[in-house]
């Protein structure tokens, strides 16, 4: 009896809390919030949106291109390929993305000038590169990382493909190429297809990073106009906003891929 | 060697003393088979008796250390490699002989991302390039033959081993191949499934088809087989006609060996 009183306290406690919670968001944003800036600032956040957008899915479409080589020769070899791989796996998933978006292009970003510096003729036919806003920079530093958490996963992947369904491809007069293109490739990813789906989510909420080098992202977006409006809490609540949706278009599409091959063993 | 009529002494498979060595274990000690168009040949012994590895060096999934091996009249090239095993110097002509070698494995190997239709004509699409059409006709009418016509559309996940073994027995028969190998192609199975499996391939031992076939339904190798080896310790210890091997076989181990079974 007194348990069943206790449990009724205590869902009311909760409940009680909850709609407090509610109350506060619905008052804030309907009294408290100011929301006139968003006219102006629209442009600006559609191009940090289409920033966003394509950082996360170039990032993901060359960074999985590269995961593949990556993930194959750490299982194939040649020794010395997969030591290579294996070692730039490390790296990569050893330290911090942010040092690697700032050794990018802190490193590179005023290498390439510097050369330029001693050497005019470089200046003369690459100024493009001593150019290369932060966005290049912030886009080979995702692709690298996600080369080099992937090609890890696909290591495994590939490893995880059995034995016998490669061997009856070679047993059909399959060539190596050909049994890696039709049996091993397909079969591996579908393998790990759930687990790219989460680094892919993962990784779109990596790309804040390249605010830290001055990239108008949705981030740095933000960050512009909290500093000219003087607003600290509404663009950060419109920003988490948009990531919730961006991932739940992800989730979206990643489910309706696996639905469409199954991958059940 | 019972196929003795004219025309039928043609050569499918010749096997030449071949020897295998996983490192010190010498697991084949010479062994030499001929099969002809049309032989049902069984192999029969203990594990560990050296018979699967014999049937996976005919197709080269394991590199014999020592031997020839001669498929349809075509000698297989060979060179020595640093592993110290024989290797097809030749990819092309490896894999030509391998589309004609129907492989049908213990595990069934099926490819788990493809529908069963779609493992029935991936090799003949992918590597003899059969027009899509023509390969879909005839792996429709091999799944008919093997029982697996509703199926064709199911992975291979969802299918019993019985199921499996059918389809993997269709995938083989879809690149028409000269001669079928079996490895034990039952003993992954429940034994309520072995018969479905068996049955077909009775089927396609009547229809006058080259098979070599490791196993250890003796019965069934009773039946089928034009010839029968044993093999004990990578050595033939007795082969012959199955009346012979199996009713009076002269070596001791082999009457042991198959007393079990009458």
């Amino acid at each position: 009896m007194a348990w069943v009183i206790a449990k009724n306290i205590i869902k009311a406690v909760v409940l009680g809390a909850l709609l407090a919670i509610a109350a506060l968001i619905v008052y804030w944003f309907f009294f408290a919030s100011r929301w006139d800036w968003i006219p102006k600032y629209l442009p600006l956040l559609l191009r940090g949106l289409w920033y966003t957008i394509t950082l996360l899915a170039l990032s993901c479409l060359f960074g999985f291109l590269l995961a593949v080589p990556i993930g194959l020769v750490q299982v194939t070899g040649p020794g010395w390929l997969a030591l290579i791989a294996k070692s730039f796996c490390t790296v990569i998933r050893g330290t911090p993305l942010l040092i690697q978006v700032w050794l990018l292009y802190y490193g590179f970003g005023s290498l390439f000038p510097q050369i330029g510096m001693a050497w005019p003729g470089f200046k003369e036919h690459f100024m493009w590169l001593i150019r290369l806003d932060g966005y290049w920079y912030a886009l080979l530093a995702f692709t690298l990382s996600y080369a080099g958490y992937e090609g890890e996963v696909m290591r495994g992947a590939f490893l995880g493909v059995p034995r016998g369904e490669l061997e009856a491809a070679r047993a059909f007069g399959m060539s190596p190429a050909k049994v890696a293109r039709r049996v091993w490739f397909p079969r591996a990813v579908r393998l790990v297809f759930p687990t790219l789906a989460g680094e892919t989510v993962l990784q779109l909420k990596s790309t804040p990073l390249a605010f830290t080098i001055a990239v108008m992202d949705l981030m740095g977006v933000t960050s512009k106009i909290r500093q000219d409006t003087y607003l600290t809490f509404e663009p950060l609540m419109l920003l988490a906003v948009l990531y919730m949706g961006l991932t739940f278009i992800l989730i979206l599409i990643f489910n309706r891929l696996e639905r469409s091959i199954p991958t059940r063993r | 060697m019972a196929n003795q009529q004219a025309g039928a002494t043609t050569s499918a498979v010749i096997v030449d003393d071949l020897h295998k060595a996983f490192g010190e274990l010498e697991v084949l000690k010479g062994v030499s088979l001929n099969a002809r168009e049309g032989d049902v040949v069984s192999m029969i012994g203990a594990s560990g008796s050296g018979k699967s590895t014999f049937l996976r060096c005919i197709n080269f999934l394991e590199m014999p250390t020592k031997g020839r091996i001669v498929v349809t009249g075509e000698e297989i090239a060979l060179k020595p490699a640093r592993d110290g095993n024989l290797h097809p110097s030749d990819k092309r002509q490896l894999e030509r002989i391998r589309t004609k070698l129907g492989m049908v494995f213990q595990s069934f190997n099926l490819w788990q991302h493809m529908t069963v239709i779609e493992n029935v004509m991936e090799a003949p699409v992918h590597v003899l390039k059969v027009p899509k059409a023509e390969a879909r006709a005839r792996a429709e009418a091999l799944l008919q033959k093997v029982g697996l016509y509703d199926k064709r559309d199911q992975y291979p996940a969802f299918l019993s081993g019985g199921q499996q073994q059918r389809a993997a027995i269709a995938r083989a028969l879809a690149m028409e191949p000269k001669v079928m190998l079996f490895d034990e192609p039952t003993s992954a199975l429940d034994p309520e499934l072995v018969g479905e499996v068996l049955k077909v391939i009775r089927d396609l031992a009547k229809e006058g088809r080259t098979m070599i076939l490791v196993t250890h339904e003796m019965k069934f190798a009773r039946d089928v087989s034009s010839h029968v080896i044993y093999l004990h310790q990578g050595v033939i210890e007795e082969e012959g006609p199955p009346a012979q091997v199996f009713g009076t076989p002269r070596s001791e181990r082999c009457k042991q060996f198959v007393s079990g079974i009458h």
